[in-house]
């Protein structure tokens, strides 16, 4: 029997041409499993792309990914996905579509980018999580690091635990629900967006202010969290822009030559 | 990037030498130039001192073999000289020793007379601190200087992508904190006030070895610690006195210290356990050696964090 290259079926062109998968899952009907403690984090993602794309598999659940870095990114495509143990840096990042639920804990810049889907931690993550996320919902049950959701565009982040330093740097859109504390420079130059405070803010960020807590997002905040089976603290608080750098018609006269 | 690493057993002594090479060795895609490590063995009443007498990258003319031999020889001439009674002095690389003797005078004039012999850098100094560093990854390095048999109670490593200075033994980590006895600094960053710091130190007194930014941590706690603060409360002052980005680790005879930058903007892993405390760059340094599902966290920014063994 021939190797089946996984280029030959894998129509986005994310595989090297001469990429083999380890094919050492085990498949029952629309789901499979695998141990991922012997391969490298190339032969992970080749299996996972081999099983989602080629072999039609819906459910799959991945074994003793080690902390390995940069596991099960670039899934493009609507499945299930188990993690049973913990991830390293740049974990589920790039993705359209997945349900993935990760056992353990994660490093820094999880789910990097997302467009769709749902990411479900039941321990910590690091910093930079849901850096630029487009959309989708990310939920970590424990505490994230700091910058969370930095250059956020979309979606929402759920934290059960604490947030550290510059959560929601820069975020442009989408919400952030913190049920513990919060580091210093909260929404630091937040372009929009809304992000809601369970405990304690050590120091807003600049431009960054309180609003009101309305009705629409007690309904958001209920909804998300019956979704995920998570307890609410007492009190929420909202914070948003505050639109004191919002500048973009006041070019500089020489830009304005420029643009004209 | 550069990646470190320390581990504390506790109220055991355990194989420092493999396990700390196993968690470098795992995070070498973090620093390939050159790896470092800054082990306790079990305390001794000699004094233990690492030190080297040129750098692997030196060139070497005909006479190099015998010049190492001559500076060799001077460096026991100025032990003897200095009251020092000479237990030992082995050769652990073509350039680098590993000397014992018994001594009870001031480690400060030892030091400076030792690194008067041309070529001479004090790696190490004190009763169970042993510094071994140089060029290449984990397992080179250890495999080199034989660590795998290294028995100890607690390390710090680093594995060093070199961005501020050479790619030397002088440029790699951990430091020494000269003239202390048994107190040692690994560091995973940039600091921007180095230049500042570095002639208000030397006016002070103190000697540095090296280009490299992070020399400055070492020095500066062992300032602090010689103005008679803790190790805790001098690792606090830094996180207003040192600018830049940094994590970085110390380690004392008895203690293992940890302190992050007020942006967090360094990462680190820890996991604590009844049974030892590890912390990485990585969480695979620590996956390592605790081969199995573990729960661990980042510290947040102006953490500081002080473990005994």
């Amino acid at each position: 029997m021939t190797e089946t290259t996984t280029r030959a079926v894998d129509h986005r062109g994310l595989a090297e041409p001469d990429a083999t998968a380890p094919k050492t899952a085990v498949i029952t009907g629309s789901s499979a499993e695998f141990d991922a403690a012997e391969l490298s984090p190339r032969q992970i993602n080749l299996e996972l792309r081999r099983l989602l794309y080629t072999e039609g598999i819906t459910e799959v659940t991945l074994r003793n990914p080690g902390a390995k870095h940069s596991l099960a990114v670039g899934l493009l495509t609507r499945c299930r996905l188990t993690i049973g143990g913990s991830l390293g840096y740049f974990g589920v990042g790039l993705i359209d579509g997945p349900e993935i639920h990760i056992t353990g804990r994660v490093g820094w810049s999880v789910a990097e980018n997302m467009m769709s889907g749902v990411v479900v931690i039941d321990k910590n993550a690091g910093s930079l999580t849901g850096a630029a996320l487009r959309g989708g919902d990310l939920v970590v049950r424990g505490h994230v690091g700091a910058r969370t959701g930095i250059d956020q565009k979309g979606g929402t982040i759920i934290v059960g635990g604490n947030a550290g330093s510059m959560t929601g740097f820069m975020m442009q859109r989408g919400r952030q629900i913190i049920c513990g504390n919060v580091g210093q420079g909260l929404g630091d130059s937040m372009y929009d967006g809304a992000i809601y405070v369970g405990g304690e803010v050590a120091s807003l960020g600049v431009d960054c202010v309180e609003a009101e807590f309305t009705e629409v997002d007690q309904e958001l905040i209920d909804r998300k969290f019956a979704i995920y089976r998570m307890p609410q603290p007492d009190r929420f608080r909202k914070f948003v822009c505050g639109q004191k750098l919002w500048n973009y018609d006041n070019l500089e006269p020489s830009e304005r030559k420029l643009v004209l | 990037m550069c990646g470190i690493a320390g581990i504390i057993y506790r109220g055991r002594d355990g194989d420092l030498g493999s396990d700390m090479t196993r968690m470098l060795h795992s995070m070498r895609h973090r620093g390939p130039d050159s790896t470092g490590f800054a082990l306790y063995g079990p305390p001794s009443d000699l004094t233990v001192m690492r030190f080297k007498l040129a750098d692997p990258t030196d060139f070497r003319d005909f006479d190099f073999n015998e010049r190492l031999e001559r500076s060799r020889r001077e460096v026991e001439s100025r032990l003897a000289k200095l009251g020092a009674t000479i237990d030992r002095v082995q050769g652990e690389s073509d350039y680098a020793y590993r000397a014992t003797f018994r001594y009870d005078g001031q480690l400060k004039p030892l030091a400076d007379f030792v690194e008067d012999v041309p070529g001479a850098e004090v790696l190490s100094l004190g009763h169970s601190l042993e510094i071994v560093k140089d060029l290449g990854d984990a397992e080179t390095v250890a495999e080199q200087y034989r660590l795998d048999s290294f028995r100890g109670t607690h390390a710090i490593g680093h594995v060093r992508m070199a961005t501020e200075s050479d790619v030397d033994i002088a440029g790699a980590h951990p430091y020494w904190a000269y003239p202390f006895s048994d107190v040692a600094v690994v560091h995973n960053g940039q600091l921007t006030n180095y230049h500042q710091w570095r002639r208000r130190l030397e006016r002070l007194g103190h000697r540095f070895q090296s280009e490299c930014d992070s020399e400055i941590i070492a020095v500066y706690i062992a300032q602090r610690m010689s103005d008679g603060l803790s190790l805790e409360t001098a690792m606090k002052q830094s996180l207003d006195d040192l600018d830049g980005v940094f994590t970085y680790l110390v380690v004392t005879e008895s203690e293992l210290g940890v302190a992050k930058d007020e942006m967090a903007a360094k990462p680190l892993v820890l996991y604590e356990s009844d049974d030892l405390v590890a912390m990485a760059s990585e969480e695979v340094a620590i996956r390592a050696i605790v081969n199995r599902e573990i729960d661990t966290y980042d510290p947040y920014e102006r953490e500081v964090l002080v473990w005994s063994r």
